[in-house]
């Protein structure tokens, strides 16, 4: 009898425990529906990562950018969608007939966050400070303007204030991309008063003259920002505040925009695509595509050596399923190391079509008609150009299966695989690439060029009539000639196949439906300026 | 019992030097450069080269090791290679928040994974005895993640009873003040936000809780079972006590030591080891901090963090050791 009476004793107890639970829960549920009571627009953005710095000339990464974009502004911004050149701080801008010369006239009214005044004194210091770091401090300037003040292959000779609002940039030789480079958000024009006032605090307390202004950072957790009262555009940003928050879990962060927790989600997995338009609640981003994603061929490791197998490789793949199967179709093939929105784009080229009897052809006249055996080196991490790279392997796996090679697919830990492969360990491995500034040298020469074996060649591919090609090209500012050099740069990509290129993808992007204005940069950094939450 | 307490504390330092040391060596062991995963995939190689010197890992690693403990010596923890702040500074409020999930998670676990086990021992083979310890097996084999993530969908999208993931409102921050958010809403007299910052723990702090509650609640019933067939409770039973008060107080007194081991080796774990967790629910915590230290090869932040960690879990099992004493009065220490 007692044994019963304290059974069912318990047994109520939990039945209250969960009741409580459930009170808890419909006492303040509709915190988590709206925008706070106080009648300020509020966007939640939810992204994967935190951001390393929000001093943007500091850092190479990504998740930086994305908040920096809208605290700071570049002298030029690049179009809303799309990397064309768009004014900036600088109303007009003036180019040297000897592309030596570049005059910028500045916008009148603008002030930092701090209430210092935007001025041609203000640009001269921030080139001034990057100019005479080192590498370790600002590791974009160097890698898009040559080096630093005294080296010999730094590209700017001077930057100085003709008045109040003109600021004169002269460079040593031409710079085909200098004005892309310009409107890149790591060159963001910061206040001159915040930054003197030593690096290492700047980072933690950025000033710019960008429509939102920096409030909070709660490490791992948040970063908020709220609309700067004195922007020189009227009217504008339409948000009171910001708050990027890292969910690191793509499905986590999914569930947290259907909660209605955050109202814009980031890095969405091409597989959720179909069930967020099926939700009425919610609408699919797409991000205009500035990728590639392709399988490298390191052409010092045997067979890879020889042309014939690289080709074979080419045909033997099949990219139309891996697309369809693991990008949901939301990505395009890639015949080109670049995607097809960047200006020298050569689509004349034809692709390598799936075809496994040429495969064999040509493996049989490289001397492997048995095969051969290598490694696969599967992508461990998922990109935005590499979904789940680990499937696509064993896809490419079967791929080579039917031509006669045995592939055995391997990874490692990210920065392990990075670190293997860039010495030229891997027999054919994943990777990808993301544009910073839509120009075709910053996926051609950075990707595939000699000087870049080490770094970013991870095949080791060396060619020397392509090597001058990327040389001329830096230097040529006639547009239509350059575009020129870099489609015949492509159709010895193409003979030589270092490369199998795989996909250009569609990066998604999710967002409640109440949201309108917002524009996926291709770039990954997003303008908030005129988004609105209702 | 000083004497004992000094004794223990100074054996913390070799168990500190060598963990420093394993650490030290591990990470050094994997591949990766980390001027080269700071700068990312545009550096050149003058850069890292540069970065490389500054961080000074172009020197040996005797050097860099006798570097690092001079600092720990001083407090000084080192700087983060990626942030570039102080470890001392960036590790406290990620501490802090796995600190408070991870005793939110052990205060579920002890109360529900004792009583099961104590109810199962008392009332052994019966039908809540079978069900207990058939979800104690399923909680100890549960996947974090899948558990997570069932949560998220189950309880807080398709009820609406719960948040899905992070720390507190984020329309609604709470002001930090020492980041145990429970502490800082009641310092600032925010009771609505105390209340939203209890409802973002319990989502995770179910799912941290699973397994521990479920190792709990066996290791309780087994000790229970012991006890419970001893001479001294059939001696309190027959003089006809409450079986309520046997149970829960002679027997249990009895049979908790090894519980109590148990919840200390447990609260070590859950401070280290709530990576998948804090993941799912985008919890800004220590194990997340040191997971992403490693992903960018920071040294620094992955020594110092694991050794925090290691500290922590050391002074656990000192002062479970201490509770021994308390409870049991057969147990002293000199």
């Amino acid at each position: 009898m007692k044994k019963k009476r304290i059974l069912s004793l318990s047994f109520v107890m939990l039945l209250g425990l969960s009741m409580i639970l459930a009170a808890c829960g419909s006492g303040g549920s509709e915190g988590g529906n709206s925008s706070s009571g106080k009648g300020s627009s509020i966007l939640v953005f939810g992204r994967g990562g935190d951001s390393t710095s929000l001093d943007p000339s500091r850092v190479t990464e990504g998740e930086t950018f994305k908040v920096t974009v809208n605290l700071f502004e570049t002298l030029l911004n690049f179009g809303e969608e799309d990397t064309t050149i768009q004014p900036g701080l600088a109303e007009k801008w003036d180019t040297s007939d000897d592309g030596l010369t570049y005059t910028f006239h500045l916008r009148e009214g603008v002030k930092f966050h701090d209430g210092t005044d935007f001025n041609a004194d203000a640009v001269v210091k921030n080139f001034d400070r990057w100019a005479n770091g080192d590498a370790d401090k600002f590791p974009y300037y160097s890698s898009m303007f040559g080096g630093f003040k005294g080296d010999e292959e730094h590209v700017i000779d001077s930057v100085t204030a003709q008045d109040e609002k003109t600021v004169v940039i002269k460079l040593k030789r031409p710079q085909a991309p200098f004005l892309k480079n310009i409107a890149m958000s790591m060159f963001a024009i910061a206040s001159p008063t915040a930054f003197e006032q030593g690096d290492d605090q700047f980072e933690r307390n950025p000033v710019g003259t960008g429509p939102f202004k920096f409030v909070d950072w709660k490490a791992n957790d948040t970063i908020t920002i709220e609309k700067f009262e004195d922007y020189w555009q009227k009217g504008l940003p339409k948000l009171d505040k910001v708050v990027f928050k890292s969910i690191p879990d793509n499905s986590a962060r999914l569930n947290a925009l259907i909660k209605g927790e955050i109202d814009l989600a980031d890095g969405i997995n091409p597989a959720d695509g179909e069930k967020i338009e099926s939700n009425d609640d919610l609408q699919l981003i797409e991000r205009p595509s500035m990728n590639v994603g392709y399988l490298g061929l390191t052409v010092t490791r045997p067979p890879f050596d020889k042309k014939e197998v690289r080709q074979a490789l080419n045909y033997a793949i099949d990219k139309e399923t891996i697309i369809n199967s693991f990008f949901e179709g939301r990505a395009n093939i890639a015949k080109n190391p670049m995607p097809p929105s960047i200006s020298g784009y050569n689509d004349d080229i034809e692709a390598y079509e799936y075809n496994p009897e040429k495969a064999k052809e040509l493996l049989a006249e490289a001397g492997l008609a048995d095969g051969f055996e290598m490694e696969l080196w599967a992508m461990p991490v998922p990109r935005p150009y590499m979904p789940d790279g680990k499937k696509v392997a064993e896809v490419i796996q079967s791929n080579l299966a039917d031509i006669g090679v045995k592939a055995k697919i391997v990874s490692y830990e990210w920065a392990t695989y990075l670190d293997k492969a860039s010495k030229g360990e891997a027999d054919a491995f994943m990777l990808g690439w993301t544009g910073d500034n839509g120009d075709a040298d910053n996926f051609l020469y950075v990707l595939l060029d000699e000087d870049n074996i080490g770094s970013n060649n991870y095949t080791y591919f060396k060619n020397d009539e392509m090597h001058d090609l990327f040389i001329k090209a830096q230097t040529e500012v006639d547009e239509e000639k350059r575009n020129e050099y870099y489609r015949q740069a492509q159709e010895i990509i193409h003979d030589e196949a270092p490369w199998v290129p795989i996909a250009h993808s569609t990066p998604l992007l999710a967002a409640k439906k109440g949201l309108t204005g917002f524009k996926p940069h291709p770039t990954g950094s997003d303008m908030l300026l005129n988004v609105e939450v209702k | 019992m000083v004497g004992y307490v000094g004794r223990r504390l100074l054996q913390l330092i070799p168990v500190l030097l060598g963990m420093a040391f394993i650490v030290f060596m591990m990470i050094r062991a994997i591949p990766g450069n980390p001027a080269q995963v700071i700068l990312g995939q545009q550096a050149t190689p003058e850069a890292v080269a540069a970065m490389n010197e500054k961080l000074g890992l172009d020197k040996p690693w005797y050097s860099q090791f006798f570097h690092y403990l001079g600092g720990i010596l001083k407090g000084d923890l080192g700087q983060s290679m990626r942030t570039r702040l102080p470890v001392a500074d960036e590790i406290w409020p990620h501490l802090a928040a796995t600190l408070e999930l991870a005793i939110f998670a052990i205060i579920i676990a002890v109360v529900i994974g004792m009583n099961a086990g104590i109810i199962s021992a008392w009332f052994q083979n019966s039908w809540f005895d079978y069900t207990a310890m058939i979800l104690a097996l399923v909680g100890v084999s549960m996947p974090i993640f899948w558990l997570g993530l069932l949560g998220q969908w189950g309880i807080a999208i398709e009820l609406g009873w719960l948040p899905t993931s992070g720390r507190e409102e984020v329309r609604d921050p709470v002001h930090a003040i020492t980041h145990l958010y429970v502490i800082d809403t009641i310092l600032q007299g925010r009771f609505d936000q105390l209340g939203q910052v209890l409802r973002h723990l319990v989502l995770p702090g179910f799912a941290l809780a699973t397994i521990p509650m479920a190792i709990i609640a066996r290791m309780t019933r087994s000790s229970m079972l012991e006890v419970m067939r001893s001479d001294y409770i059939r001696t309190a039973r027959a003089k006809g006590q409450k079986m309520f008060w046997v149970v829960y107080k002679h027997a249990l007194k009895n049979a908790i030591i090894p519980v109590l081991t148990v919840i200390g080796l447990q609260m070590g774990m859950l401070l280290g080891g709530a990576i998948l967790t804090e993941t799912i629910f985008a919890w800004p915590g220590i194990g997340r901090y040191i997971y992403e230290a490693i992903n960018f090869r920071d040294y620094p932040v992955i020594q110092s963090g694991i050794l925090v960690v290691a500290f922590i879990f050391v002074m656990i099992n000192l002062v479970v050791d201490l509770l021994y004493g308390l409870i049991d009065a057969r147990i002293k220490y000199d």
